[in-house]
């Protein structure tokens, strides 16, 4: 198995996610960089977090046109597992490859902290290792993390199970209280029609070891080795 | 070819941007504002691009300039 980080200008947690999955998780992971326009023999692409092209314009709107995003949205429109993180979750969006859009946090704050994330769906290659309604606590850090969509699409993602996790408290309860910036639903990460591509906002690759507070980012992880029926080796 | 092209967030959409501009300038002495939304505006200059050129801004409006998904645009050409 091999994986690949995307690097866009401005990217800042491809090294993080490199070493979540080089060294926590054994898996040969290459740097990619936005100019480069082949993902072939990958089985898993990351779109990392960060600040791709200074956020200008909207964050990941200029992302999305770069050279490698043609083979991105192609590996994706052939099945291959993608998984956005933060800025990569709103590259993703822009590209159309997840429905919705990543907006202004509610509150205008910048947030940075651990929060609670209710598992929905545990379906798909991301989070088959997880259990409906298990609660993981992840970092997040994000400025314009706030979902939105219409009511259509928001009554598809219901419908199609694709509401991956949603921001809670630590027992688990849903409610906008525990919401850190108005999006919609609390919901903080979202698969597509065919499961194959997920986008979150809070980061798991700083969560993959004890010493970072927290090692439920690696249920994630662990869910796609099983999902491509690879073992760790770590 | 000069062109204008406006981008507001969609009314549907929750400019809380705009809600705390609307509250400064209440703050500001003018408790009769009702309402602000914040948007973007853009000045372009384009060498002679040809009759498609008006046509293929509005694309590029839809595709970059603009997320329709949360935003409406306006261009306007000013010769």
């Amino acid at each position: 198995m091999k994986a690949a980080v995307i690097r866009f200008p401005g990217s800042n947690c491809d090294q993080d996610c490199h070493y979540a999955l080089q060294h926590v998780f054994g898996i040969p992971t290459d740097y990619v960089w936005h100019k480069d326009s082949s993902l072939k023999g990958y089985d898993l692409v990351v779109l990392p977090g960060g600040f791709s092209y200074g956020d200008y314009l909207r964050c990941g709107a200029i992302a999305r046109f770069s050279p490698i995003m043609k083979a991105v949205v192609d590996y994706a429109n052939h099945g291959g597992l993608l998984i956005g993180i933060c800025n990569g979750f709103q590259v993703l969006t822009e590209s159309r490859l997840l429905p919705g859009a990543l907006v202004r946090n509610r509150s205008l704050h910048f947030i940075c902290e651990h929060r609670f994330l209710r598992v929905g769906a545990t379906d798909n290659p991301f989070l088959n290792l997880a259990q409906p309604g298990q609660v993981l606590n992840l970092p997040i850090a994000h400025g314009e993390g706030n979902y939105t969509a219409d009511q259509a699409t928001l009554e598809e993602l219901n419908a199609n199970r694709q509401i991956l996790v949603r921001y809670c408290d630590a027992q688990g309860v849903v409610s906008d209280a525990f919401n850190p910036n108005g999006s919609l639903n609390n919901i903080a990460g979202i698969c597509n029609a065919d499961r194959n591509v997920f986008g979150l906002m809070p980061h798991p690759e700083r969560a993959c070891e004890a010493r970072l507070g927290s090692e439920d980012g690696n249920v994630i992880f662990q869910s796609i080795l099983n999902h491509l029926g690879v073992r760790a080796v770590a | 070819m000069k062109a204008r092209i406006t981008v507001m967030p969609k009314k549907s959409v929750l400019d809380p941007q705009g809600v705390a501009v609307r509250d400064a300038i209440s703050h500001h002495g003018f408790p009769q504002i009702q309402s602000v939304r914040i948007g973007k505006v853009m000045e372009i200059e384009i060498d002679d691009a040809g009759p498609q050129a008006e046509a293929r801004l509005h694309e590029i409006c839809t595709d970059l300039l603009s997320n329709p998904v949360i935003e409406d645009y306006v261009l306007q050409i000013e010769g």
